[in-house]
């Protein structure tokens, strides 16, 4: 057992830290820090600016553009990242769509999107859940039937998180629905949203954002050769791009960034008060969730170890999602406290770019502890909800 | 031992029920939440008309002469209904403060039209650095003949931008932490000096940020007597802090019932979700919250009633041990009842995300369940 870098490993830490100081758009760090929204152009040039680094596909094979890292360099960088205070790889394209195309797509998908996708040239959304089927994925009712050259898809998605800016969108539709288990049937299909019958109805999320959306399709023409693999394999594809998703949702270099940040701000004076730091009850509350962020920390390198020596993630990478989800929200709620009565202002227009400092309510992380705290409910539930994740669990890892 | 309600709390609370029902529904809700004035006028006018303003006033103050019992039944049902319109910031606190310590004068042009719905007001009970302790007091008040001129900052103003009196804390005399050395002053919105800055909040209501520069006030102005005017102002923060208990309470009953409701109407894998038991045990660790925090609003609301004077050592622990019960059981039942809805619980158009987030700041409110527990723990005998 040996958790230590390598001196080439500590060079690349360097590496990385010079690049979010230098070359990383810098205004874009600020807007981070000031809390203040990203525009879609804003996300566009940021991930081009990685791209144009050569940084921005960890996890791809080396063949369609990957960086080739070792475990511990992507584990590096995602620190780097998080303690940059840059924003996360929007993951729809290079962390699922990507590795979907690449894995099981044809030579003509392989070359047609990977490039775009990679470049951030294309903003991808996702097309899982509907109305009737969340948790239960399988009952989708969105469908696409063969009309000679291509399929013609009727349906409704939800929970689609962006797509008022994306360009393309990946669905999950039944072909068949004479079939003995609902999960055969079921396809992967790429659809270009800027065609007609394909419309748009945002949904406005608790915190007021509009952040994701209803998409609607009617009689959308989607040619055949947009079929990724097998007709009615989908859900095997699926299921392989949801595992993608659920490796990277442990989010251990954000939170350590957070809890981190999260001491400096209890030990800051407060003229005429207490330093948060000196109050016990909250201070015990970091203190425990600094252990679990530990505890996570070394559930992923495991996870992360495993897969370098080529073995498969073994059965505690299941819990990484639930484990990872919890402490977001918890770290959440100590920011949430922390701010006392400043976390609830909300003063909208104090999120324009041009707003002045002087008229803020409230510092820094205060103006959106609560409003974070609202919408990371989320993290607990998209992506297979931590009951969903708990069944998985409980039937594959432990046999029950 | 007896905890029905009597006869004429029964009918208070029986309107109230109605007028929720009838006229208060969440789409109504939302759009006086999102108006220009962030409140109905005209339902608050109906509020006057009803008597619910006048409900923990003395006869001879004009009011029903209502104790703890009586506003714990009004807010509880306010707190289901999610209502918007003023009733804490108004009735509460700048009632109990002025119930208290206010003159005779001071309660025809002040307490009166404030209860006939004509006069909206504001407690300043925050200053930033304090974070919930109400004698930390840095606001400062200077007698400058007959007057007084005032100095400072107060954060979160609840209804501060709507109100007309602004009832400031400020010290005349002590070190910034003393209960000694506070005095009260009503302050007119719009003096000079008197600046507001006004803002929604997360949970849907109003408040300012207020500063004060050299604003100058006459004595006749002064609620209570020079420096000793941390008694009524802790007296309404206590009101004020059964009072959003109870709303809490009317709230996380709510909530329960809303989720077990959607749990067997919403059908996944062949069958509705409310058939799967790791559902079932965790409605029923919501019901139980409920049902706890109940018990507790009632035993302290009991408390406070036997105690005529409202400043015994037991209102003290009942108060804490209420609102540390209703921190973690009011965030407890509104996380799960956002969770169990699913993607539905995050949406802005379900009213199961406005409660949540109620509950949010219903913790935060008067001193969060830390606070609150730190002040038993730190409590000698």
């Amino acid at each position: 057992m040996n958790d230590t870098f390598s001196a080439e490993d500590l060079e690349f830490r360097a590496e990385v830290r010079r690049y979010f100081e230098t070359e990383f758009p810098q205004d874009i760090l600020e807007k981070q820090n000031k809390a203040i929204p990203l525009t879609r152009e804003d996300i566009v040039r940021w991930h081009k600016n990685i791209y144009e680094k050569g940084w921005a596909a960890a996890n791809w094979p080396v063949e369609y553009g990957g960086t080739g890292w070792t475990p511990a360099q992507k584990y590096i960088f995602a620190d780097e990242q998080a303690r940059a205070n840059a924003p996360a790889f929007l993951t729809f394209g290079i962390g699922m769509v990507g590795p979907v195309i690449y894995t099981y797509g044809s030579e003509e998908q392989k070359q047609r999107f990977l490039p775009d996708i990679l470049e951030f040239n294309t903003w991808w959304c996702q097309g899982y859940s509907e109305q009737g089927a969340g948790s239960d994925l399988a009952s989708l009712k969105t469908r696409a039937d063969l009309n000679g050259d291509h399929y013609v898809v009727n349906g409704s998605k939800t929970w689609n998180t962006l797509g008022q800016y994306a360009d393309w969108i990946f669905c999950l539709v039944r072909t068949n629905t004479d079939v003995a288990r609902r999960q055969e049937g079921i396809s992967f299909v790429l659809i270009d949203m800027k065609q007609a019958g394909v419309s748009i109805k945002p949904i406005v999320l608790l915190d007021g954002e509009h952040e994701v959306n209803e998409i609607f399709f009617d009689n959308v023409e989607v040619p055949v050769e947009n079929l990724v693999g097998e007709e009615g394999k989908g859900w095997t594809y699926g299921k392989v791009l949801l595992q993608h998703e659920r490796t990277g949702s442990a989010h251990v270099a954000r939170s350590k960034y957070k809890l981190r940040r999260l001491r400096t701000l209890a030990n800051e004076p407060v003229e005429g008060g207490a330093r948060l730091a000196d109050d016990r009850i909250f201070m015990s509350k970091v203190a425990a969730a600094e252990i679990e962020l530990k505890a996570l920390e070394y559930t992923e390198l495991r996870t992360l170890a495993s897969i370098e020596a080529g073995k498969a993630p073994g059965p505690e990478s299941s819990i990484l999602k639930i484990a990872g989800t919890d402490l977001i929200q918890r770290i959440d709620s100590l920011y949430l406290e922390a701010s006392g009565y400043y976390a609830l202002p909300y003063v909208r227009e104090q999120y324009d770019a041009d707003f002045p400092a002087e008229n803020y309510v409230g510092e820094g992380t205060e103006t959106t502890s609560a409003l974070t705290y609202f919408n990371h409910r989320k993290h607990t539930i998209f992506a297979g909800s931590n009951e969903i994740q708990k069944n998985i669990i409980a039937k594959h890892v432990l046999g029950l | 031992m007896d905890f029905a309600l009597n006869e004429i709390q029964a009918m208070l609370a029986d309107s109230i029920e109605k007028f929720i029902v009838n006229d208060y529904a969440f789409e109504a809700r939302q759009k006086y939440a999102g108006s220009e004035l962030g409140y109905s006028k005209d339902v608050w006018q109906t509020f006057a008309e009803l008597g619910w303003t006048a409900v923990p006033f003395s006869e001879d103050d004009g009011g029903f002469d209502g104790g703890p019992v009586e506003m714990m039944v009004v807010m509880e049902r306010l707190g289901r209904g999610l209502v918007v319109e003023p009733y804490l910031a108004n009735v509460v606190l700048t009632g109990g403060i002025l119930k208290r310590a206010a003159s005779a004068a001071q309660k025809t042009d002040w307490l009166q039209s404030m209860i006939a719905g004509e006069m909206q007001t504001a407690v300043a009970f925050v200053e930033r650095q304090a974070r919930y302790e109400i004698s930390n007091v840095s606001t400062t008040a200077a007698k400058d003949g007959d007057a007084w001129v005032i100095n400072g900052a107060k954060g979160y103003v609840l209804n501060g931008d709507n109100a007309e009196l602004l009832i400031i804390p400020a010290r005349t005399s002590g070190d910034q932490n003393d209960h000694d050395g506070i005095t009260l002053f009503g302050v007119a919105a719009n003096s000079d000096g008197v600046s507001i800055r006004g803002y929604e909040t997360v949970d849907g209501l109003r408040a300012a940020e207020i500063s004060l520069q050299n604003a100058s006030v006459s004595a006749g102005r002064v609620i209570g007597e020079i420096g000793e005017g941390y008694g009524a102002l802790a007296g309404a923060i206590s009101d004020a802090t059964l009072a959003i208990s109870a709303e809490a309470v009317g709230i996380m009953t709510a909530l329960t019932e809303t989720t077990i409701e959607y749990t067997k109407s919403r059908v996944q894998f062949g069958v509705p979700i409310s058939s799967f038991q790791a559902l079932q045990h965790r409605m029923v660790e919501m019901y139980t919250a409920c049902e706890q925090s109940r018990s507790l609003m009632m035993w302290a609301a009991m408390t406070i009633a036997d105690d005529a004077n409202n400043d015994s050592e037991q209102s003290a622990r009942a108060i804490h041990s209420l609102k540390y019960q209703i921190g973690i059981a009011g965030t407890r039942v509104g996380e799960e009842a956002v969770q169990i809805h699913g993607g539905m619980g995050v949406t802005w158009d379900l009213d199961v995300a406005h409660y949540f987030k109620r509950l949010t700041a219903i913790n935060i409110l008067f001193g969060n369940a830390d606070w609150h527990l730190d002040q038993l723990a730190t409590t000698s005998d």
